[in-house]
């Protein structure tokens, strides 16, 4: 782990907590509850007045909860929610750490105006999808947040129920949504309506989020292109779709649209604008009073006709939003959970729970998102792979790990070490063989061909099918009673006792394994 | 076409039937079919040795074999019905000794048979001969080790001795020492045969085999009983080499590098490496139990609690663990599957390669109950999926869901690949006591947030739970949209 140069003294670092200058932002970087947990971690806090209103969080509770009142800006480590300001980046502190959520991607502008200052930033939003960095992961806890929120916007502008209900007035049927993009975000809309009693249906270009789907109550809507290909990308995110399968999305949305009273559409993908997944003519068929939710509106919309951060009602009375700041409507929880996020950040980055920051660039998650570091632009990282994607070869150590630096030499010097192992092993055989009689070839012949069978029949067992493996190998390896059989009742007594026993001992073996086998066998049943 | 021939003819047809069963047995859908194949192979091949033999031996001989293989069937049928799940690894274990022990007694006799005076017909001179000798040597060694080692191993398994590894002073010295005796001993019974070379060969073999199992440990016995599995395989290949028999040759040769496989599977399922699990002996360098101080508190949580967990829970993974064997609670357990799954919770099962004693043990014990096996996943298929999951139960298990593994770098433990269990948000660890698991690590997994500890016996627990989920109401159905 090398520390980084920042804090030649040992006593705790500070960190500032300002209040966002956005305008329409009503979250904070830090909450009371995650104040605590920071100061547990050996930090002073310094919380700018202020800073919790529009999240209702009132300053005393901050100070309660072991924070300082006053300039957050000085600080050793400044968390924010947005970006910094020109005017912002100007007060921070040369050796200060910002976290914030930076855009990198889409905001080069504001790296290299970050990089102009001899200070470290880390973007929240450039977490790497992998398992372990989950905890950090701001966008899955605000699409979360944004996917709830967006079908309570949606109930809010429906002029009807979302539950079905047979009541004295008449029956109401129950409203049907369709949810499209099955990610984070699309599954908290999933859940979100089916709790408040709709039909849910939700489509996505990766099959295997089906079970997802189903899990929180929704149906799934397959698209089934002929030349089906898997779109599971490497990085976890849904890749570009093929024109295959676009061509059947765009009917399904097309049928979908006349039928469904909600459509939720959440298709992103990484460093692009969003697809467009519903046209103006599907807009135009739906029936008076549906709604739109579009929560890609800040990456140009899958609806044509978003207007970003607005509402519009079209000709035919279908509401679409384009709300972008849906996260920040709920701004008490978003505040919350992002602020989890910083605090699993600096837990992180804090090993020794001493109230000092270390960053380790060998670690991928904080490699990945560090974007400046000491004035050095560090974006983009090398890239990461991610254990959510099916593994390409099932063994391991192949490319696939190239991950951290230091395991790309290992499949090379096993490869190596492979060589020389085959070659000796080769050398061995040949020199065994070449020194037998003719006799003894032919059966090393048949023995090593043998051995290679075996390996290569079992190569793919199933796990669960372990045991019953192990007992049939078991009865067929019972198959040297064929020896005894082979040497009883020759005379020599000793010779025949000892095979009478050998042929009763592999006998057990023999019909024992088998029945057992099958015994264990018929226990497994499909569900 | 003679009888040689023809045995010759159905020994290549009985051989490939073994092919064919071993590649059934990979798969669900055809694994029945492999058994049929394992028996028909064994059918053509006992028929066929028994036509070859009928030419030369006696009557009396005749009647031995009869009544021996009757016996013998009778015995093994016996077990085999009457065998309980749990109690699989044990006599897969013992089964392994008795092959053994066959081979060795097969090696005897090649040795009575040419040297001391027998006559097979077989005419064996000049070079051949001294090959002869060394197979004999080499088919009474592999075998007996077989079958030391697993009885070691049906003992240690069946706790009938404690399972605790023996850690005699330089073992690893004994192991190569009795290795070094017996190459000395092959050259010297290669030069001059005797009786008493052939005792002593078979006597180190015995006490090698014993000490190789009897120095490692409970834990770590799926990786030994796959081994000895092995072992059984390469005994047999011996006989086969000693007897001039392609058939046995073939078969130990397949049996013995798909054990050698599987063992190899569970090693770098345990993170371990092959050649010390071969050399006997691992494992007992991790004992340094951390001491768990700093881990913080963990939290207690009732049946009743976990029953309430469970109903609001829209998915749960259970990973079942060696305990869940020892308590028995695999009906219970697939029970409180089948009550969770009626009321709409997406069940399934994650299991470690190496939970149990012996490969594919749990998902031989879920079977048993009726679990399908659909919903029976293993680590790799299962292991991302825990973060999108409401409640995890661990049931018995320890090691294999201990996040030092896969977080801390200084952890005996490292690098072992485990059920990523702590990032579901809930996760309820049935368990005795607070004591460590066999590796004697300690598990911060208890100490995490979302973690609460159910303690007792895991059978009473489950069945707690399934108690309090009778006495509430099965949830009213929402009035629509419950579209699955």
């Amino acid at each position: 782990m090398a520390p980084s140069e920042q804090e030649p003294e040992q006593q705790a670092q500070r960190i500032g907590i300002p209040a966002e200058s956005t305008a329409g932002e009503t979250r904070v970087a830090a909450t009371p509850a995650t104040v605590a947990r920071l100061v547990a971690l050996g930090y002073h806090v310094v919380v700018e007045p202020g800073a919790g209103e529009l999240s209702r969080f009132s300053d005393a509770a901050y100070e309660q909860a072991g924070a300082r009142l006053g300039d957050p800006w000085p600080a050793d480590i400044v968390l924010k929610v947005n970006g910094p300001s020109s005017e912002e980046i100007g007060r921070l502190r040369d050796g200060t750490t910002l976290i914030a959520l930076i855009g990198p991607a889409h905001n080069p502008e504001l790296v290299e105006e970050l990089a102009l200052r001899t200070i470290t930033v880390l973007a929240m939003d450039a977490v790497p999808r992998i398992s372990r960095a989950q905890s950090l992961d701001v966008l899955s806890s605000m699409a979360n947040i944004a996917g709830y929120r967006a079908v309570v916007e949606a109930a809010h502008a429906f002029g009807r129920f979302f539950t079905g209900q047979v009541t004295a007035a008449g029956k109401v049927p129950p409203a049907k949504v369709l949810v499209a993009g099955a990610g984070v975000a699309g599954l908290a809309a999933i859940g979100a309506a089916h709790s408040l009693g709709a039909v849910v249906r939700a489509t996505d270009p990766r099959p295997e989020v089906a079970e997802q789907v189903r899990s929180l109550g929704g149906e799934f809507l397959e698209v089934r292109p002929e030349h089906a290909e898997l779109e599971v990308s490497s990085d976890g995110y849904a890749k570009a779709t093929s024109d295959d399968y676009n061509r059947l999305a765009a009917r399904l949305y097309a049928e979908q649209a006349v039928d469904v009273d909600i459509i939720v559409t959440t298709a992103l993908i990484p460093g692009r604008p969003a697809p467009r997944l519903i046209t103006a003519e599907d807009v135009a068929r739906m029936k008076p009073g549906s709604v739109i939710v579009d929560m890609a509106a800040a990456q140009g919309g899958n609806v044509e006709g978003t207007v970003a951060g607005k509402a519009v009602v079209t000709d035919n009375d279908v509401t679409i939003i384009g709300y972008t700041d849906l996260p920040g409507r709920l701004p008490a929880q978003a505040s919350q959970l992002y602020g989890t996020n910083l605090v699993n950040l600096m837990k992180l980055l804090t090993p020794g729970k001493d109230g000092r920051l270390v960053l380790d660039f060998e670690d991928v998650v904080q490699r990945s998102m560090t974007v400046v570091r000491d004035g050095e632009k560090t974006w983009p990282p090398p890239p990461v792979q991610v254990s959510a994607a099916p593994a390409q070869t099932p063994a391991q150590g192949g490319p696939e790990q190239a991950a951290a630096p230091d395991t790309e030499t290992k499949p090379a010097r096993s490869r190596r070490s492979g060589y020389a192992l085959v070659g000796a092993g080769a050398l061995a055989l040949f020199l065994v063989t070449a020194f037998s009689p003719p006799q003894l070839i032919a059966h090393f012949t048949v023995f090593v061909l043998a051995i290679v069978i075996g390996f290569y029949v079992i190569g793919h067992v199933h796990h669960a099918l372990h045991t019953p493996l192990m007992s049939v190998t078991n009865a067929i390896s019972g198959i040297v009673v064929v020896g005894a059989l082979l040497q009883i009742g020759h005379g020599n007594t000793v010779v025949t006792v000892l095979s009478f026993a050998a042929i009763l001992l592999a006998s057990i073996n023999v019909f024992g394994g088998f029945a057992v086998t099958r015994r264990m066998l018929g226990m497994f049943s499909k569900g | 076409m003679t009888t040689a021939t023809a045995a010759e003819a159905a020994y290549v047809v009985a051989a490939l039937l073994f092919i064919l069963s071993l590649a059934g047995l990979s798969q669900h859908r055809t694994s029945r079919s492999g058994v049929v194949w394992g028996i028909a192979g064994m059918v053509i091949a006992l028929a066929a040795t028994v036509g070859l033999a009928s030419r030369s031996i006696t009557v009396t001989g005749l009647v031995l074999i009869a009544v021996a293989t009757a016996v013998g069937a009778g015995i093994g049928l016996w077990r085999a019905r009457v065998v309980e799940m749990t109690g699989m690894p044990e006599l897969i274990a013992i089964m392994h000794s008795l092959v053994g022990l066959a081979a060795a007694f097969v090696g005897w006799n090649g040795y009575l048979d040419v040297d001391a005076g027998g006559h097979t017909g077989q005419e064996i001179t000049g070079s051949l001969l001294r090959i002869h000798h060394a197979e004999v040597f080499i088919g009474v060694f592999i075998g007996a080790v077989t079958f030391t080692g697993s009885v070691v191993a049906y003992l240690k398994l069946s706790a009938r001795i404690k399972s605790r590894p023996l850690m005699l002073p330089g073992r690893h010295v004994l192991n190569l020492g009795a290795l070094a005796a017996f190459a000395v001993l092959t050259a010297a019974f290669v030069a001059r045969p005797h009786m008493g070379l052939l005792i002593a060969v078979t006597v180190v073999a015995l006490a090698l085999g014993a000490h190789l199992v009897a120095s490692i440990g409970g834990g770590d016995m799926p990786v030994v009983v796959s081994m000895l599995n092995s072992y059984s395989g390469w005994a047999a290949a011996a006989s086969g080499f000693l007897l001039a028999n392609n058939l046995l040759i073939v078969t130990g040769a397949l049996v013995g590098s798909s054990g050698a496989y599987l063992s190899y599977i569970m090693c770098k399922a345990m993170n371990r490496s092959f050649l010390s699990v071969i050399a006997g002996g691992f494992g007992g360098e991790t004992a340094v139990a951390s001491d768990g101080a700093d881990q913080g508190e963990h939290r207690e949580i009732s049946a009743e609690e976990t029953a309430e967990l469970l109903q609001d829970a829209s998915s749960v993974i259970i990973t079942p663990g060696y305990g869940m064997a020892v308590a028995q609670a695999q009906y219970p357990v697939a029970e409180l599957a089948r009550k969770l799954r009626e009321r709409g919770v997406d069940v399934r099962f994650g299991i470690h390669p190496v939970a149990g004693r012996l490969p594919g043990h749990m998902n031989v014990l879920l079977a048993e109950a009726n679990v399908p096996y659909d919903i029976v996943l293993e680590m790799d298929e299962i292991n991302d999926d825990f973060a999108a999951t409401s409640v995890v139960l661990v049931i018995g298990a320890n090691d294999t869901v201990n996040p030092s593994a896969a977080e801390d770098p200084a952890s005996p433990i490292a690098g072992m690949p485990v059920l990523h269990v702590w990032q579901a948000a809930q996760v309820v660890v049935f368990k005795r006591s607070m004591a460590t698991g066999y590796a004697g690590v300690q598990n911060p997994l208890f100490f995490r947030e979302n973690s609460q500890m159910l303690f007792g016996d895991a059978k009473q627990r489950v069945e707690d739970i399934l108690r309090s989920l009778d006495a509430t109401a099965a949830p009213v159905p929402a009035m629509v949209g419950t579209n699955r």
